[in-house]
């Protein structure tokens, strides 16, 4: 690592008057962070400990819930409101990482993290234009089995790799921002980018906008809701392809839905094409597979991840039909 | 502000350089070279330690500076002098490790997990996401211990013996 100054923040403006030296940067529980800067990917100068800083989870009036962007990853999977409410969120964060690791990451730090795409961390051995912008991919004609299938780049074909993320995704999860300028929200869709010529940027954050917050819109319908995970082994491992989906069923049509995918996109990948085609119609296999694919129709395969493209589509459809069991 | 840590019950000192994980703190720093330092990047659980006595985290991706304030319990504060902790001591008879290496991060990520299923946190393979508490079955240790690698292959000990560790101590 090289060296950098610590100093904690006692609350969010605290925090943002820290980070306003160079090379800031926020520390959450460090399981992403850490690494990095062990690898030199990542060279903070100053790091700000924000993991004091507002960890609650709020239920408010009107439905909607509130989380701290410093609490702990295990605290979100675990409360009950979640648990009841929100249930995909909860499977979907104890579908990531392992115990250990859920216990120190913060959400805040869950949704910045950085992608676990090889070459990217292979610092002595690949070209990577995440991490040394214009240098070349060597992951789109390398060992791309994992890599993605949609929206990617001829800079870049990295994977976002939160499950989280693609549960809020599902859930229209609104971050709320703090920097020098002052406040805004964001809708979580908004936040990660499609790499275009510029992969060094995950996000469009500003430099030194702190994610204070994450609100959870009231969506009654979520108690019917699944994250389903397929990887290579069937625990502590990154998604092949992941699914959230939220369903809502009246009288055997669908009256609403949500459907988001994982590891397939630089970024949570919310299936909007699958969703319109889906919204009113009868809530039937054929519907579901001529749903997933009009999603992946844009799919472009690389040399060792096109069984993405059907993965994704059987995935799709196995947890539509399971949130459709027993339903009229 | 009081520059110190709780190790296995004593106040330390933490080093000057925030750069010096938890993990080296413990080695280094202390000789306390129970906690293995496997993979150094979080992906193996062989360093794993307790946080305020039941929570499990990776002290190779712990800063130690992070943890000032806190208490830290190693593999060395498990064991009450020379009386083995109870789950040591079930590791030994169900052939719950070949080579040790990774030992005492599965025995602290144990009594971690433990905690967690009293609490009710639900794991990737919990059927009911109400329950108020989790039934320790082999398919929820396997799952909830997945961060911890055994390059032996001492599973099927590994679980006998936290299996009858829970069973004694609900």
């Amino acid at each position: 690592m090289t060296p950098f100054t610590f100093v904690r923040a006692a609350d969010a403006a605290d925090a943002v008057r820290l980070a306003a030296v160079p090379d800031a940067s926020y520390l959450g529980g460090g399981t992403n962070l850490v690494d990095l800067m062990r690898e030199t990917l990542a060279r903070p100068a100053a790091l700000v400990d924000v993991t004091g800083l507002a960890r609650g989870i709020e239920e408010r009036p009107d439905g909607s819930l509130l989380i701290g962007a410093a609490a702990k990853n295990t605290a979100v999977a675990e409360h009950r409101a979640v648990r009841e409410r929100y249930p995909l969120l909860s499977r979907a964060i104890v579908a990531g990482a392992s115990a250990q690791i859920r216990n120190m990451a913060t959400v805040g730090g869950n949704l910045l993290q950085r992608t676990r795409c090889t070459y990217f961390y292979d610092d002595d051995g690949a070209r990577c234009n995440k991490r040394a912008p214009g240098q070349g991919c060597d992951a789109i004609d390398g060992f791309n089995r994992n890599h993605a299938i949609l929206g990617a780049s001829d800079a870049c074909v990295a994977t976002h790799p939160s499950d989280m993320c693609v549960a809020l995704a599902a859930l229209d999860a609104v971050i709320h921002l703090q920097g020098a300028q002052g406040r805004r929200t964001l809708a979580l869709t908004e936040l990660h980018r499609l790499p275009g010529d510029r992969p060094d940027l995950d996000t469009i954050l500003a430099p030194g906008e702190l994610i204070t917050a994450i609100e959870l819109p009231a969506l009654p319908f979520a108690a019917r809701s699944a994250y389903r995970k397929v990887r290579d082994r069937s625990s502590y491992a990154f998604a092949l392809v992941s699914v959230a989906a939220v369903l809502d069923i009246d009288n055997g049509v669908v009256r609403d839905v949500r459907l988001a995918l994982g590891g397939v996109a630089h970024k949570p990948w919310r299936a909007r094409i699958a969703e319109d085609a889906l919204r009113g119609r009868p809530a039937t296999p054929d519907n579901f597979r001529a749903a997933a694919a009009a999603e992946l129709a844009a799919a472009t395969p690389l040399r060792d991840n096109a069984f993405k493209i059907a993965l994704a589509q059987r995935t799709i459809v196995a947890v539509l039909e399971n949130l459709t069991g027993g339903q009229p | 502000m009081n520059m110190t840590i709780s190790i296995n019950g004593a106040d330390t000192a933490l080093p000057d350089d925030p750069r010096v994980s938890l993990l080296d703190l413990l080695r280094e720093h202390l000789h306390l070279s129970g906690t293995k330092k496997g993979c150094n990047q979080g992906a193996c659980g062989a360093c794993t330690v307790l946080v305020d006595g039941e929570e499990r985290i990776l002290s190779c991706l712990a800063l130690a500076v992070q943890y000032q304030g806190r208490a830290i319990t190693s593999i060395e504060g498990l064991a009450d002098g020379d009386g083995l902790h109870p789950l040591q001591q079930a590791f030994i008879e169900h052939d719950g490790f070949q080579c040790g290496y990774c030992t005492p991060g599965q025995i602290c990520s144990a009594i971690g997990m433990a905690a967690e299923l009293r609490r009710g946190v639900p794991s990737y393979v919990t059927a009911d996401l109400a329950a108020d508490a989790i039934a320790p079955h082999p398919d929820e240790l396997r799952e909830r211990m997945s961060g911890n690698l055994c390059r032996c292959g001492a599973y099927n000990g590994i679980v006998a013996a936290v299996s009858e560790h829970l069973g004694e101590a609900p």
